[in-house]
């Protein structure tokens, strides 16, 4: 049994994640490369995220995180509840803005801009970075305008390429079929499955490039889980994904990535950051292999 | 035992004894008010100081100063409203004040708002007494309701559509307008027929400011009698007044009733057809 | 926060209404203030407590009977009201089956909207006249305190139910498996989990009472006088302003103002009373 309190890259099986990780310059804080995982994965950093924490008024939620998101990766981040994860995401879009009482520190950069710059426009930046919620919203609006309303507010205003816009990205969720004839029908008539892979569609008609989800299936049943889950396995490469979720299952059958987080000292903290299956079958730390194997948590 | 039964009772007798008060009052005034409704009552005009003769021009008037105020008060209601739940989560300074002026407001004795209104409006600004006086006064005075439904009826709406609508870049103005808005409109609209509810059945303030003249106005410049000034001056100052002031208590209190009923209505209709309606107003 | 530049255009905008909005307070104070500046830059403040009647043509300016009756008013409505009014909310919460509570609801609301000029109309041509037969003249504080009681309960009881509403159900369905009757759990429960609520009810009432003008215009005979009796014939504030300014001119006028100051001081004693209650039970 090897230590449990040594930090990764002195952990003596790991000899070829640590000749790797020298290779790599942002050893520092990254595990390097992607080894196993789809080969469409391209271990470049898309988002740099040093030191981050988060503090609701008075109250710490989030203490120094620090990690990277690969370029067309999907990245999951699995631990209970109430251990920031979903603050964590929240931050990546700067949604945190909404709320008055939350204060962001640390550095967050996308392609190299930085995300807390002040000048920058957040409304071009959640272009870039899309976010699903746990519950689906769907707007009070019909499917077609629901699509629509976000691509307007970004300057798209002519019908022909709007239309096209919606049909793509309709069948891109597989829903083109199921609404092709009622475009103009109140989205919120549609099933719990359908809302979500509206509301993934809406996002993607942005042509994101980082989409976060914040535990997307966790509200929907079990078939239309499944379909949301083959269609974010399908947006693999194509775009990054972030996602949150509490099924370590499905964690482990669709990320590349894995980061556990777990409440340290009132605050949630990222223990352990690797590739997918190295987290699930051999990880580091004694409260990962806790969680995992369900002794806690 | 004893006492649980014994409070029953008494309280059964509070519903009852409220019930058929309010009853005799509604009846005196329906049975008193009913035999003097005739078309002729509803458009002609009062002649000999209201003893005689209808009530168009003081139906007209009150339209009009209700009209005045309500399309005075509602956009800036709104848009302080919109203001206090949009744009003020962290507790600013300046939105605290806002509010700490709206309760004062919300306070004010109608009187006053008249002794205000009859120096402000009608002198200060020139505007004597006439319907534009007496429109801005009920303005003031409607203020703090629009103000108040608006902003439950912004504070109901999901803050899912905030948060999803922000995370698709969407400005905060353009998901208000075709997010927010809409889906708070049954509470605007709302607060609106409970503004004019109020402004219709107001007096003490207008007594000074739109004044007693019972002729047809010709514009908002000049004075007009509203329903309620009509029923306390025949009421009060006009001696055998007291039948044709039934008749006006009586006008008075069912366009309370149709305004009350439009609204209940309303609310139904929105609740049934919430997503329709709200693509009618995009 | 982070807004785009539309945002930051609208919320411009609305800062302006809102500065509009708040500045109408400021200009209620401030016109209240500058009309009665002329009486109160040339005579004590206390001739108005201390002058031997109120005589305003003369330079009489004493508004004691004034505030007496304006006080008695509303203590009167409130003594009626409130507990008819707390029991008319126990009612359509607790007592009354969904149905008819429904409807009563319904009809409160509805007393809630008519106008005070019809309650007064009312109280001068009903009940004025049964109550002369009691004891002439008819309108009368008693008669006053009445009507104002009619009017303000609605405002009393909607209040109160609101708060009522707001006690969590769990409460008194723990009540209910003790085995408490309905009474003792309303007592024993209920009341005191509801009290700001009821307070602030009360509160509402009061300034609604001390506010109104119409109804006790018509009703309360409007001699000015300190009451001997409750059949006494009294004038309130609010009554003072409605008939005399009319005509009032100069320092009459201007002593009008202030008692229109008066009012709105009395007002916001109450409202600063609520709050400080709301406060108090916020943070025992």
């Amino acid at each position: 049994m090897k230590s449990l309190f040594n930090p990764i890259n002195h952990s003596p099986q790991n000899d070829i994640d640590r000749v790797e990780r020298i290779a790599e310059p942002n050893s520092a804080y990254t595990l390097g490369p992607l080894e196993s995982g789809s080969p469409c994965c391209d271990p470049e950093p898309i988002l740099s995220i040093k030191n981050l924490s988060l503090h609701y008024a008075e109250k710490m939620a989030l203490d120094n995180v620090s990690l990277d998101i690969y370029q067309g990766c999907i990245t999951a981040l699995i631990g209970p509840s109430g251990c920031g994860k979903t603050s964590f995401l929240s931050a990546l879009n700067r949604l945190t803005d909404m709320i008055a009482s939350c204060r962001v520190s640390g550095e967050i950069s996308f392609n190299n801009i930085n995300v807390f710059d002040s000048a920058l426009n957040v409304q071009h930046l959640r272009r870039d970075i899309g976010m699903i919620f746990q519950k689906p919203v769907p707007f009070p609006l019909s499917i077609r305008r629901n699509i629509e309303l976000p691509l307007r507010e970004h300057g798209m205003h002519r019908q022909t390429e709007l239309d096209e816009r919606v049909k793509q990205v309709l069948n891109d969720v597989g829903l083109w079929q199921e609404v092709k004839h009622r475009l103009n029908s109140p989205a919120q008539a549609l099933s719990g499955g359908q809302q979500q892979r509206l509301c993934i569609a809406r996002a993607l008609a942005l042509k994101p490039k980082i989409l976060l989800m914040d535990e997307p299936c966790s509200a929907l049943d079990p078939i239309s889980s499944g379909v949301v889950e083959d269609l974010i396995q399908s947006l693999r490469g194509l775009y990054t994904v972030v996602i949150v979720t509490h099924n370590l299952a499905q964690a482990r059958r669709i990320a590349n990535y894995a980061g556990f987080f777990w409440v340290k000292d009132r605050a949630g903290s990222l223990i352990e950051f690797g590739k997918c299956q190295q987290i699930f079958e051999a990880p580091q730390h004694e409260l990962t292999a806790a969680y995992i194997n369900g002794s806690r948590g | 035992m004893l006492k649980n039964k014994l409070a029953t009772l008494l309280i059964y007798l509070v519903a009852v004894l409220i019930t058929v008060t309010f009853i005799c009052i509604l009846a005196d005034i329906i049975i008193h008010g009913f035999s003097q409704i005739s078309w002729g009552y509803l458009t002609e005009s009062p002649s000999d100081a209201g003893r005689a003769g209808g009530i168009a021009p003081i139906i007209v008037s009150t339209a009009l100063i209700v009209f005045l105020a309500i399309i005075i008060a509602a956009p800036l209601g709104l848009a302080t409203a919109i203001l206090l739940t949009e744009f003020a989560q962290q507790k600013t300074i300046f939105a605290g004040f806002v509010e700490r002026c709206l309760d004062v407001l919300a306070s004010v004795p109608s009187i006053v708002f008249g002794l205000f209104g009859n120096a402000f409006f009608s002198l200060y600004l020139g505007l004597g007494f006439s319907i534009l006086s007496g429109g801005l006064t009920l303005a003031c005075m409607v203020l703090p309701i629009l103000i108040r439904t608006a902003v439950e009826g912004l504070r109901a709406t999901p803050d899912d559509y905030r948060f999803s609508a922000a995370a698709l870049g969407i400005t905060r103005t353009t998901a208000l307008v075709h997010l927010l808005l809409p889906t708070a409109m049954p509470a605007i609209v709302a607060g609106l027929i409970l503004g004019i509810g109020r402004a219709m059945a107001e007096t003490a303030a207008l007594i000074f400011t739109s004044g007693y003249v019972d002729r047809m106005p010709d514009s908002v410049f000049d004075s007009g009698r509203s329903l309620s000034i009509h029923i306390y001056d025949l009421s009060m100052n006009v001696a055998g007044g007291d039948s044709k002031a039934h008749a006006a208590a009586l006008v008075l209190i069912v366009m309370l009733l149709i305004i009350n009923a439009i609204s209940m209505g309303l609310a139904k209709h929105w609740q049934k057809n919430r997503i329709i309606s709200n693509e009618i107003i995009i | 926060m982070s807004l785009s530049r539309t945002d930051q255009h609208l919320v411009v905008g609305l800062r302006l209404c809102a500065l509009l909005v708040a500045s109408i307070v400021l200009l209620v104070f401030l016109f209240l203030l500058t009309e009665s500046w002329p009486i109160l830059n040339h005579i004590s403040w206390s001739r108005f407590f201390t002058d031997h009647s109120w005589h305003p043509v003369q330079g009489f300016y004493n508004i004691t009977p004034m505030l007496s009756a304006t006080l008695l008013t509303t203590l009167g409505a409130l003594i009626l009201a409130t507990p008819l009014g707390i029991a008319s909310a126990l009612f359509s919460r607790y007592y009354a089956p969904s149905f008819v509570a429904t409807w009563y609801r319904r009809l409160i609301e509805l007393l809630a909207g008519i106008p005070s000029v019809v309650y007064g109309f009312w109280g001068l041509t009903t009940l004025a006249p049964l109550i002369a037969n009691l004891h002439p003249p008819g309108v009368s504080l008693f008669t006053a305190i009445l009507v104002l009681a009619l009017m303000i309960l609605p405002t009393i009881a909607l209040t109160v139910e609101a708060a009522l509403i707001s006690v969590p159900n769990a409460y008194h369905s723990g009540a209910v498996a003790l085995g408490m009757s309905r009474w003792s759990m309303i007592i024993a429960i209920v009341l005191p989990a509801a009290q700001s609520g009821i307070v602030s009810g009360i509160m509402l009432g009061a300034s609604r009472a001390i506010g109104e003008t119409m109804a006790v215009l018509m009703v309360a005979g409007n001699v000015v006088q300190h009451p001997h009796s409750v059949f006494d014939s009294v004038r309130t504030l609010t009554a003072n302003i409605a008939l005399e300014m009319a005509y009032a001119m100069g320092d009459h006028r201007a002593a009008l103002f202030v008692s229109g100051l008066a009012l709105m001081i009395m007002v916001l004693g109450f409202i600063s009373l609520a709050e400080l209650f709301k406060w108090k039970s916020s943070y025992a």
